[in-house]
């Protein structure tokens, strides 16, 4: 699959599951699993010695996740429609005050208009909708060359740049 | 007023290209209409009954004559020739062709506006009082902070994408003029016991189909935490709000769901992580925000009382206009103009392109060049001297914008209703023609004094008929347009929500039924009771009873 990540399309290995029972025997490969799965199967997972990756959505509490942020190298970020913002709130707290240092991607209902919005939380990869123009929505990250407000990423905000008298 | 630097101009240019883009893209067949509605929301684009509505920002009510003088050539240009003034200091075109919205946008540009978060489940534009900076009652100008507040909204990458629209109100004197009790967020200037300066906090209040007053989560803020404050409160109602529900998706019901202590904590928890954070204002960011409000050079030798009250003895129909249209301003010999968009036979909120570039005119040879537009949907030329009101009356009297209503009955709240709005049930326009027809005598209006009559078109309330001394609700009844009215609201400090009078009325009865309420006002009024007062004292059955009697 192809995704945007550091905003350049690159092919990606990972899969989501979207979808998994607690009880059910856990996946070969790249899997991106559901945080329930991990909850339930945390001590198996992590005696296998590969990379974890998970996914959450709005309905998840963000401080559910710090105690195992550690064991993640993607955390993926549920869109289930643009029009839900919960999702913003996650990467900002996941990257300002829990310092998490690995991949964010926003999965789901992913368009080129809210790119810019989402970088700007912390999300660094992205996996575009099917149906819509992976490298059109390239263009989307330059939309603003200023911000007012410090977020996740390094813009530094208006108000901190202006020369006062 | 506040004036852009390269940093402002960079970010509304880019909007404008943004916007383009997005518009090209949708006419193309790349984006379908779902996809679009937020982004064009966003701009204050609607899809109106007959053609795009498009609202654009005034921040806080305040406009530069060059600013109204914009809007009168996009009326002109794009538009019909007229704008509506909106309850939430903005101004709406009916008749833009989707097209040219981008060519809006960007003539806005040119002039310092644009159309950012006018619509959309975004932080809207901030609101405050239509007397700031010149009001004898006012602690401090909420206008900085309304910038402050302003800048830190725009485009913010974690709010952009609410449970549903939020509105932010900012008020700075004791007579509360900016109805900042039924915004998500209102918050009073106040001073503290050892006379510092800060805000107090309300959250929760808004109309709606589930009017709330906002509840009090913050006695005393201090200034510099103003924005890692309200970051806290958005951040709470971003994570915490209702999405599975757009009628159960404002604040005020996450806020009236946890209760209001149990919210406040949440707001406090979430607030003591990022309060001494980049958001904690500097002494030099609100000192630049204030260097853009200052007072005009006023003459001092303005003082000009007797032959201001000579002129008001020898003409009748001046004195009744200045004794309803002015406002007390803090410096002796100026008075605040308000200039009545209530007209008879007008839409309640319009102003025609050729009024709107005279009041420009107006502005800049009476009043410093700065206009306001108030949530009662008038304007303000807030700076004119006593010796110089009577040929501002006169001109005023040319373009039909002298009506002496401020204040009285026919000065009517007014949404665009059934005529222009694909939200409403019923007409609003109508019924304060109606209005208007049943009580044209000016001393009927005058005996009855203050009274504030808000009319919404269906339950969004952009009207504000909840907070009406008499609230008119436009509704539908099996495909008939029906009137249900309320008593009793007010927006001000004594803020309450109307009681229901009863049973709804027919669209011809409307104007008879406010003229028995009156009636009822008349008779058992007691001296210097405004029609508001005698109702809280005396209650509904009176006035119930004169209405629906003969029925």
């Amino acid at each position: 699959m192809r995704v945007i990540k550091d905003k350049s399309v690159i092919d990606d290995e990972w899969s989501l599951i979207r979808k998994l029972d607690s009880s059910a025997s856990i996946p070969e490969g790249s899997v991106i699993l559901p945080f329930s799965f991990w909850q339930a199967n945390r001590d198996i997972l992590l005696k296998s010695k590969k990379n974890h990756a998970i996914w959450i959505d709005g309905s998840i509490e963000t401080e559910s996740l710090v105690d195992d942020l550690e064991f993640f190298s993607i955390i993926a970020l549920d869109f289930p429609t643009f029009k839900d913002g919960r999702s913003y709130s996650h990467a900002r707290l996941l990257r300002e005050r829990y310092g998490y240092k690995g991949e964010l991607r926003a999965i789901g209902d992913v368009l080129q208009d809210q790119l810019f919005f989402m970088q700007r939380c912390g999300i660094d990869c992205f996996q575009i909708r099917d149906d819509k123009d992976i490298e059109q929505a390239l263009n989307s990250f330059e939309a603003f060359s200023k911000c007012y407000q410090a977020a996740a990423d390094d813009a530094i905000p208006i108000q901190k740049q202006r020369k006062f008298k | 007023m506040y004036k852009y630097d390269n940093y402002d101009h960079a970010i509304v240019n880019e909007r404008v290209q943004q916007f383009r883009d997005q518009t090209r893209r949708f006419l193309a067949g790349d984006l379908s209409d779902d996809e679009f509605r937020p982004l064009r929301l966003m701009n204050g684009l609607y899809i109106q009954t007959h053609a795009p509505m498009l609202r654009v920002a005034i921040p806080y009510g305040l406009l530069s004559s060059k600013q109204l003088r914009m809007l009168a050539h996009i009326s002109r240009k794009y538009d019909k020739g007229y704008g509506h003034f909106s309850t939430r200091q903005n101004i709406q075109f009916n008749w833009p062709a989707l097209e040219t919205a981008p060519d809006i946008l960007a003539d806005l540009a040119t002039v310092e506006m644009h159309a950012i978060q006018t619509s959309g489940n975004c932080i809207r534009n901030t609101t405050s009082d239509q007397f700031a900076g010149i009001a004898k009652d006012e602690l401090e100008d909420p206008r900085p902070y309304c910038e402050i507040i302003r800048q830190w909204s725009t485009f913010h990458p974690e709010f952009s994408f609410l449970p549903r629209k939020f509105k932010i109100a900012v008020s700075g004197s004791e007579g509360d003029r900016a109805a900042a009790q039924v915004h998500d967020i209102g918050l009073y200037l106040v001073s503290n016991q050892k006379g510092e300066v800060g805000f107090s906090v309300f959250v929760g209040g808004g109309l709606g189909r589930t009017p709330y007053i906002g509840k009090c989560i913050r006695d005393f803020l201090e200034k510099k935490y103003l924005l890692s404050y309200i970051e806290a409160i958005l951040r709470v109602y971003n994570r915490f709000g209702r999405r599975d529900n757009i009628y159960k998706a404002r604040i005020k019901i996450l806020v009236n769901a946890v209760g209001k202590e149990e919210f406040g904590k949440q707001v406090e928890a979430e607030w003591e992580h990022i309060k001494e954070g980049v958001l904690k204002l500097e002494q030099k960011d609100i000192d630049h925000a204030q260097s853009f409000f200052t007072s005009p050079t006023y003459d001092e030798d303005a003082v000009d009382v007797n032959s201001f009250n000579e002129v008001k003895k020898s003409n009748s129909a001046f004195s009744n206009w200045a004794g309803r249209n002015l406002y007390p301003h803090k410096i002796p010999g100026y008075e605040a103009v308000v200039i009545s968009l209530k007209a008879p036979k007008i839409a309640p909120g319009d102003a025609t392109d050729e009024q709107m570039d005279f009041i420009a005119d107006l502005s800049d040879q009476y009043s410093f060049g700065e206009i306001i537009v108030t949530h009662d949907q008038n304007l303000v030329l807030p700076n004119v001297k006593q010796a110089d009101l009577f040929s501002l009356w006169e001109k005023l009297e040319t373009q039909n914008l002298a009506t002496s209503n401020i204040g009285l009955l026919t000065d009517m709240i007014c949404c665009p209703g059934l005529d222009f709005c694909s939200l409403a049930n019923a007409g609003s326009i109508p019924i304060a023609k109606q209005i208007n027809e049943k009580f044209d005598d000016m001393d009927y209006l005058h005996d009855i004094g203050d009274i504030k009559i808000k009319m919404s078109g269906c339950m969004n309330a952009c009207g504000h008929h909840h907070v009406g001394h008499i609230g008119i609700l436009g509704v539908d009844k099996k495909g008939e347009e029906f009137y249900q009215l309320t008593l009793g609201g007010s927006a001000e400090n004594d803020a309450s929500l109307g009681d229901r009078l009863g049973p709804a009325v027919e669209k011809k009865e409307v104007a008879n039924v406010i003229g028995k309420l009156l009636d009822v006002y008349v008779d058992l009024r007691q001296e210097n009771e405004r029609f508001l007062d005698t109702y809280r004292r005396v209650g509904i059955r009176p006035f119930k009873k004169n209405v629906y009697a003969s029925n």
